[in-house]
């Protein structure tokens, strides 16, 4: 009976919802509007239109008139999802099995994983809107998001095909080069926090003003005038990561269409395609979330309230999070229909020749200048 | 040999030869309607004119020999048909200077005066003279404003010919024929000028068994073939050349097919077999080939059954019954890989001399049919499946069946024509392959469905000792396969440990066990045939005439 | 032989790549807004929106058989477009007019027309070699059906389709 006593009920029941709330009310839906706003956003930038019709077909359940919302199209998540449901799930007989059904659970899984960790919101009606507070956030987070690699080699080497095969390899090597700078590049952000908890972070950035933005909280020293030199260098660098880490473009060679048909999901089909491909903008979603925990005030408001004062600004509070994360996501997709793909060599050269050097003297300056601002 | 200058050229022709032909072997090709070397030459209808020189002649009557050495030519200021004018000693033959040209563009547009212009209709149209000479010499559009005159359309001339006088450019050339080779001469211009028009004799009708000939030699659409009024346009046609198996002459043809049917049959030129003529009941022999009661399925005691089953049934029943009691009714319409095959069969039952082929004798006409109306009964005695008599057997065979001493037949012909009847047939095992259903296949405990003549390939012996070949022009229909293909399919059934996978095996075989064959392959026999030396006629009764 | 290709110098701020990303990014902004507002001509909204009253008189539709205005099929089955077509999609049957007909003077008329508009490429080839001006290219563009047989246009499918082209072809002329 002690044993059921010693179980915290409040935390359990509050972290079940909050994560029912973020993974299926929040990050799901908004992978996959993030599909459709891929594909509608890419079509009004090539001067298109892009999916503007699919509804919902009222019809077939009797209703006099389909229902097609503002803009139309909106319906067309919900039947890329249909379609994926009822599409036939081949298995290549030269694949290996296990590990061919692993692989799209790998990819899916980190990036869902890594939400956790993730400070969505100040607090609402007394609950801290992070569903694990831990105070080595970050390094949770990198940890957990290099485990997704492992999905795109698994698929990649389980396919036992060529154009597979060699999506797995880049994949695997661009991830590793990437995540030294992208690491390297979060610490300036550690030093001036003073702190590796998400939470705190976000805290620090309440008290001091946005990283990238010290003004917010109304005033601008000197020391935070110096400091915006590092933070915007480790903000470009990191940002750049995050694009390699997520496999979009410029750096989406491990899907290259043009030279490898479909990279390391060609032999998928179905459903499990559709992890691959959930799993990808999962990560956008993710990266994009620590982009702004990390630098852009997290779910700060400025000159407003937080959560404490009340239930509505709790909810501002998650709405400001998740609307920074969708101008980031917007951020991805415009750039993914404005830029070439980077070719391998020069993927690799720009990764370690230049990135990783700016990052680790980018620590240095920030030590520098923490010091000598005492 | 005469020496004759051509379009600038010296050349040397045999005398007698026609400035026509002479210019046609030089390269020079003259537009010509009338004119054809079977036949005579009224030379009406002026198309063939040439500019023609003779040699110009000094006071003495030598002839004024040029700078190069050759005589000098006088050119005649007035163009001359070539078609009736014989090769001479220097005479010089201009075949397309301008005034020819002008010549020929004049006469195509007085031909084409009248004529009705319906090319998309006419059948002619992809090999008629007039559409292939207007191109080269015609106006492109008429000068005539007044009303062309109207002549009778769709006229039945015979039972197998339609005149259209409208299209026709009165060049006699079916007349000739009629009178000349056919020796009925039924047809004859009536009226007068532009009224002019071809005409049968009024108490008579086109019914001689070479009028189709008509058809082929008319240079226009005047004359088209009832059968193959309107079926399919000629430029559609895969144009096989074999030959006609309807009687011992062997025919060189030429079929006509589009997509798997036969559509129509023309004589192919060899001046040895049979000129450039055929006969009407022969090259109209074709239909029995999409005939619906066709057999196209192997049967056994008539249901349908497999190849392999049928096969296998047939070399049981072969086992089944000692060799003393089989006999094999061969066909002189077999080619000779078949009859060589069905040779090896008889010596594999152990058939002694019950053997034979059916003879079909008939009246000979004349002119092309001989008496023997089978095409290969020189073939079926060489090769040893005729009785050197061939149909001497036949009543033996006959007798033998009625007295049940043969109880196993294996036919290639309908046996009822041995005499024999239906319920006397039904007493003795069957095996036959057929094409069309009769007596013979509803009796038979194993049928085999095999292919017509236009559906298979081999060759064939015509009473001129002539060597010749059949090629496909169509496929057989259903599961039809050609009797050497069977015969091989029932040898090696029976245990052969020959089994060629096509005829030039058969061919070859053939050639090293005939001497008649020997040193001779399928390509070697070419599309015109050869003679053979090694080996005697059959004892047919008709000969060419 | 070899032959080196000569680089460009680039400056510093080309190196970076920056500066020409943010320009990129410009344009595609640029793009965007445009699109937003209705600046940008947008292709047409195909089954709303149809081009169907601006289409040219060359247009090439759905091959079509026509009548002249006496009803007669003005095909007499020369089989010429059969002959030309490329993808093979004409297929006719010739047939003889009967004696007693009143175009007996033609002759001859397709029994059968069938165009397969599955393998139909529109090329309009048959149109012109049409010795009878009675094959002619509709402006029917949207030729559909559920069924391989559907796709096949039959005699009766084609006249419907074609209806009547007026203006006497000489050569039926009677008097000529």
């Amino acid at each position: 009976m002690d044993f059921l006593n010693s179980i915290p009920w409040f935390l359990m029941a509050t972290s079940l919802a909050k994560t029912i709330f973020l993974v299926f009310l929040v990050v799901l839906p908004m992978v996959s509007y993030t599909v459709y706003a891929e594909r509608r956003v890419s079509a009004l930038i090539q001067d298109r239109l892009g999916p503007n019709r699919t509804g919902f077909p009222l019809t077939l359940l009797g209703f006099k008139k389909d229902f097609s919302p503002f803009l139309g199209g909106l319906g067309q998540p919900v039947a890329d999802a249909v379609k994926f449901l009822l599409k036939e799930d081949l298995t290549p007989g030269h694949v290996n099995k296990p590990y061919f059904w692993l692989a799209p659970c790998l990819a899916m899984m980190p990036a869902l994983v890594t939400l956790s960790a993730i400070p969505f919101g100040s607090e609402f009606m007394g609950v801290k809107m992070v569903i694990a507070d831990i105070n080595v956030g970050l390094l949770f987070m990198f940890a957990i998001s290099s485990v997704g690699v492992y999905g795109i080699v698994l698929a990649g080497w389980a396919s036992n095909s060529k154009y597979p095969f060699l999506g797995g390899i880049r994949s695997s090597s661009q991830m590793i080069s990437y995540e030294l700078c992208m690491g390297l590049s979060a610490v300036p952000v550690l030093l001036i926090a003073g702190s590796t908890g998400l939470s705190k972070i976000v805290d620090f950035q309440v008290r001091e003003g946005w990283l990238l933005a010290p003004f917010t909280d109304g005033n601008l020293s000197l020391r935070e005038l110096l400091l915006w030199v590092p933070v915007g260098v480790a903000f470009i660098t990191f940002t750049i990561s995050m694009f390699a880490e997520t496999n979009r473009l410029p750096f989406d060679l491990p899907e290259s269409e043009t030279e490898l048909v479909a990279g390391y999901h060609t032999e998928y089909s179905s459903m499990k395609f559709a992890l691959f491909f959930l799993g990808e903008y999962t990560a956008m979603i993710a990266g994009s979330a620590l982009i702004v925990v990390l630098f852009l005030g997290g779910w700060h408001v400025p000159f407003m309230p937080d959560g404490r004062a009340g239930w509505v600004w709790g909810l501002l509070n998650i709405g400001t999070f998740f609307a920074k994360v969708a101008g980031l996501l917007f951020f991805f997709i415009w750039v993914r229909w404005t830029l070439p793909r980077f070719r391998y060599d020069q993927l690799m050269k720009l990764g370690w020749l230049y990135l990783f050097e700016i990052a680790l003297v980018n620590i240095f300056l920030t030590a520098g200048i923490l010091a000598l601002c005492k | 040999m005469v020496n004759v200058q051509i379009d600038g050229t010296w050349l040397q022709f045999p005398k007698g030869t026609k400035v026509i032909e002479a210019c046609s072997q030089a390269q020079k090709f003259v537009p010509r309607y009338c004119y054809h070397p079977k036949l005579s030459t009224p030379g009406n209808c002026r198309m063939c004119l040439v500019e023609i020189g003779m040699p110009k002649m000094s006071p003495d009557r030598q002839p004024v020999l040029g700078p190069d050495g050759k005589p000098e030519i006088a050119w005649i200021p007035r163009p001359q048909i070539s078609c009736a004018q014989e090769v001479s000693e220097g005479m010089g033959v201009r075949t397309d200077s301008a005034m020819v040209r002008e010549c020929r563009q004049g006469v195509m547009e007085f031909l084409l005066i009248n004529h009705p212009l319906d090319c998309p209709i006419c059948d002619q149209a992809g090999e008629c003279r007039l559409q292939e000479f207007s191109v080269e010499y015609g106006q492109g559009q008429s000068r005539f404003l007044e009303r062309k005159v109207k002549k009778p359309k769709n006229v039945e001339l015979g039972p197998r010919v339609t005149l259209d006088a409208e299209r026709c450019v009165l060049c006699s050339r079916c007349i000739r024929f009629m009178k000349e080779v056919a020796k009925d001469d039924v047809l004859g211009f009536v009226d007068r000028g532009s009224f002019s028009t071809i005409a049968c004799h009024p108490e008579r009708t086109l019914d001689s068994n070479y009028s189709l000939n008509t058809v082929d030699i008319c240079p226009v659409g005047a004359l088209t073939s009832t059968d193959f009024r309107f079926k399919m346009r000629v430029w559609f046609l895969k144009e096989t050349r074999t030959i006609d198996v309807n009687d011992g002459l062997g025919c060189n043809i030429t079929v006509g097919a589009r997509e798997n049917k036969v559509h129509r049959v023309t004589p192919r030129e060899n001046n040895d077999v049979n000129g450039v003529w055929i006969p009407d009941s022969h090259r109209l022999n074709f239909k029995y080939l999409t005939a619906p009661e066709r057999i196209t399925e192997p049967q056994v005691k008539g249901q349908a059954v497999d190849w392999r089953s049928a096969v296998a049934i047939a070399a049981d029943l072969i086992r089944s019954i000692p060799s003393s009691a089989a006999a094999v009714i061969g066909s002189a319409r077999m080619t000779n890989e078949e009859l060589f095959l069905c040779k090896n069969l008889i010596q594999t039952l152990g058939a002694g001399d019950r053997h034979d082929v059916v003879p079909r004798i008939g009246e000979p006409d004349g002119i092309l049919i001989p008496a023997d109306r089978n095409p290969n009964t020189t073939g079926a005695v060489a090769l040893g499946v005729a009785a050197p008599e061939p149909g001497s057997r036949l009543a033996s065979i006959a007798a033998g069946v009625r007295s049940g001493q043969i109880r196993l037949l294996v036919c290639f012909e309908d046996a009822t024509l041995l005499g024999l009847t239906e319920s006397e047939l039904a007493r003795c095992t069957i095996i036959a392959t057929g094409i069309l259903p009769n007596a013979t296949t509803r009796q038979a405990a194993v049928l085999f469905p095999s292919s017509g003549s236009f559906e298979k390939r081999g060759s064939m012996i015509n009473i001129q000792n002539r060597l010749q070949r059949l090629n496909r022009a169509v496929q057989a229909p259903g599961q039809c396969r050609d009797d050497w293909e069977i015969l091989r399919d029932l040898a090696v059934a029976l245990g052969s440990s020959q089994k060629p996978s096509t005829l030039e095996e058969v061919f070859a075989k053939m050639a090293s066990e005939h001497p008649a064959f020997a040193g001779l392959n399928l390509g070697k026999i070419g599309d015109l045939g050869i003679p053979l030396a090694g080996i005697s006629a059959a004892p047919a009764t008709a000969t060419l005439s | 032989m070899a032959y080196t290709v000569p680089r460009p110098k680039l400056t510093f701020a080309e190196k970076i790549y920056l500066p020409s990303i943010v320009a990129g990014l410009a344009i595609t902004w640029k793009h965007l807004k445009r699109m937003l507002t209705g600046q940008t001509k947008v292709v047409m909204q195909y089954p709303e929106e149809k081009w169907d009253a601006h289409m040219p008189e060359h247009y090439r539709g759905a091959p079509t058989l026509v009548t002249d205005e006496h009803g007669r099929e003005r095909c007499v089955a020369c089989q010429l477009c059969e002959f030309i077509c490329p993808p093979r999609a004409i297929r006719i049957t010739p047939g003889e007019l009967p004696t007693e007909s009143e175009f007996s003077k033609v002759e001859k008329y397709p029994a059968g027309f069938e165009i397969d508009m599955i393998r139909c490429i529109y090329c309009g080839m048959c149109e012109e070699v049409c010795p009878e001006q009675a094959i002619f290219l509709r402006k029917d563009y949207a030729i559909t059906g559920t069924s391989r047989a559907e796709m096949l246009h039959d005699k009766t499918k084609l006249y419907e389709m074609g209806g009547v082209f007026d203006g006497l072809i000489h050569k039926w002329n009677p008097d000529k």
